[in-house]
């Protein structure tokens, strides 16, 4: 398989606090990947690095095959890769349509607007309604549907089911399935693995600002003794 | 009578400028969190672009209402771009330093090249003279003055709330990081938008020029008042802004009627007022 996003040694600090100690990570092209670790161990930052947000940071990150440490961060999506944050960012100022057209759309293949709304029915309904006046799972839909728009080559999504109920969490699945016979790219933050197991072909788990673990989803059986005394789940 | 409407009308005329330059300043601070003490100079600028384009250049008032404001808008953006822009991560304190210093500076050479006193600036013939209400004399220039500005204040409303680029705007003022990680280039909007409120500024100068001199100071005595306007109205709302702007020129003029030794001190009365009752101001979010 391709890879499509390879990571090398990846060091990011806040100030002094040095969070992220060399991760090392590859996603291949089309596949879907999870990252599974403990609260606070530097999941968002890896994501948020990767994205180019935190930008004290030292490594490697390469995005079909190019050098992403010197892309300013407004070229990141422009270069394929869409970002779904924790706290979902949907603007409270914006309409729920003005939300969802926001994201440059940065390569063909995209979703339409009506491919958009089928998917997400609930949005066209409230499309004049500000954005954060929609409940936690519709802005979470609004979240990843806007970045569906954009054409962009792969998806980093933070914990999209955090705080959800379980009739949301699988409209999510779903949409993750369908994304990835599109073709998508993913990589999932989770702390569900329930969840996650459904939809992933592979697993990293993450401790202490390292990647110590990475099998594929049939191993999974075989890992959990692991994960549970990791996890403390 | 014809006292009443006539202040009406002068607290109409300082209405529109206070609502033109409180939009501008609102809108700066919004995305930039850059609290503009150069705003009073830029609109100085406006009137003064004008005016050197009729002397030199012959250019008159209809094409100065268009260069100006654009002159003045590239003039804010250079600025933003060489010098506000690095202080953006600094503490707040340091644009406040920096653009009360940059008004200093401009409204002190102007001072230096023509001297403190004003310089007379025609308006148009097209719109010299004046129509008979009725119930009062319009000069048809002060009715030209109301008529655009609201449709300026309007415009610039309309470009925030109900454009693609306002949707920009907004969602940067809210959270310009995501904004970034989207694909929008957030570092030129902010450029674009201290430009834009300069660029207002100098339209109410060119405006103004007319109406008042044009004098390197006539932007030092307004600001004093539009920043009393925005602590009124609230910092960050637009239409606040706007509004605030037109009802504190209307009863700075009607005070004129009934009380003319409060008329100078009315807007501070009600600031005190305001900030006593309600700190965010009349239109701000709560903090
Ligand atoms: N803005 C920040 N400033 C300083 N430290 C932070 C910041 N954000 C996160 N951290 C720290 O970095 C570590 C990793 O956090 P995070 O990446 O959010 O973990 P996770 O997503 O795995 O729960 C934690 O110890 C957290 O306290
Ligand atoms: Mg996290």
């Amino acid at each position: 398989m391709k890879p499509m996003l390879q990571v090398k040694n990846l060091n990011t600090w806040y100030g002094e606090s040095h969070v992220l100690h060399g991760v090392d990570m590859t996603v291949g092209e089309g596949e879907t990947v999870t990252i599974l670790g403990r609260n606070g161990v530097g999941k968002t930052t890896t994501l948020r690095t990767i994205v180019g947000i935190l930008r004290e940071r030292k490594g490697q990150i390469l995005f079909d095959g190019r050098d992403m440490m010197t892309v300013p961060l407004h070229r990141t999506a422009h270069a394929g890769i869409g970002f779904v944050p924790e706290e979902r960012g949907i603007f409270a100022t914006l309409t729920v349509e003005e939300n969802l057209m926001l994201p440059p759309v940065v390569a063909r293949g995209g979703m339409s607007l009506d491919e958009i709304y089928e998917l997400f029915p609930n949005l066209l309904e409230r499309r004049t309604s500000p954005g954060t006046k929609l409940s936690g799972g519709e802005q979470q839909m609004l979240a990843m549907a806007r970045i569906l728009r954009t054409g962009v080559k792969m998806l980093l999504l933070d914990e999209p089911t955090e705080g959800l109920a379980p009739v949301i969490v699988q409209r999510i699945g779903e949409v993750l399935k369908k994304l990835k016979e599109r073709g998508m790219t993913v990589l999932l933050v989770e702390q569900n693995f329930r969840f996650a197991s459904k939809i992933a072909d592979r697993f990293y788990l993450m401790d202490h600002g390292q990647m110590v673990a990475d099998f594929p989803v049939a191993e999974l059986p075989n890992q959990m003794p692991m994960l549970h005394k990791v996890l403390g789940v | 009578m014809q006292a009443l409407f006539g202040q009406l009308l002068i607290g109409l005329i300082n209405g529109s400028f206070y609502a033109l330059l409180s939009l501008g300043l609102a809108v700066i601070f919004g995305l930039l969190r850059v609290i503009n003490f150069a705003h009073g100079a830029q609109y100085m600028l406006g009137a003064f672009v004008a005016y050197l384009l009729l002397q030199y250049l012959g250019i008159g008032y209809w094409a100065a209402l268009v260069v100006a404001p654009l002159v003045v808008g590239l003039f804010g953006a250079v600025i933003e771009r060489t010098m506000l822009s690095r202080l953006y991560n600094l503490d707040p304190l340091y644009g406040l330093l920096f653009t009360f210093g940059l008004a200093l500076t401009i409204e002190g050479t102007f001072r230096y090249l023509y001297g403190a006193s004003g310089q007379p600036y025609a308006a148009p013939p097209l719109l010299a003279g004046g129509t008979n209400l009725g119930f009062m004399f319009l000069p048809n220039y002060r009715g030209w003055v109301v008529v655009v500005s609201l449709l300026a204040c309007l415009g610039t409303w309309l470009l925030i709330e109900k454009t693609k680029l306002g949707s920009y705007l907004r969602a940067a003022t809210e959270n310009p990081v995501l904004v970034q990680a989207f694909g929008v280039n957030v570092p030129l909007l902010l450029t674009f938008t201290y430009a834009l409120g300069a660029g207002l500024a100098a339209f109410a100068g060119v405006l103004a020029a007319p109406v008042y001199q044009v004098s390197p100071l006539m932007g030092t005595n307004l600001i004093i008042v539009v920043f009393a306007v925005v602590v009124v109205g609230g910092m960050g709302s637009i239409m606040g802004a706007i509004l605030t702007g037109y009802m504190l020129g209307i009863a700075e003029g009607l005070t004129k009627v009934f009380y003319p030794e409060a008329s100078n001190i009315v807007i501070f009365v009600i600031m005190a007022i305001v900030l006593l009752l309600r700190p965010a101001g009349l239109f701000g979010r709560d903090a």
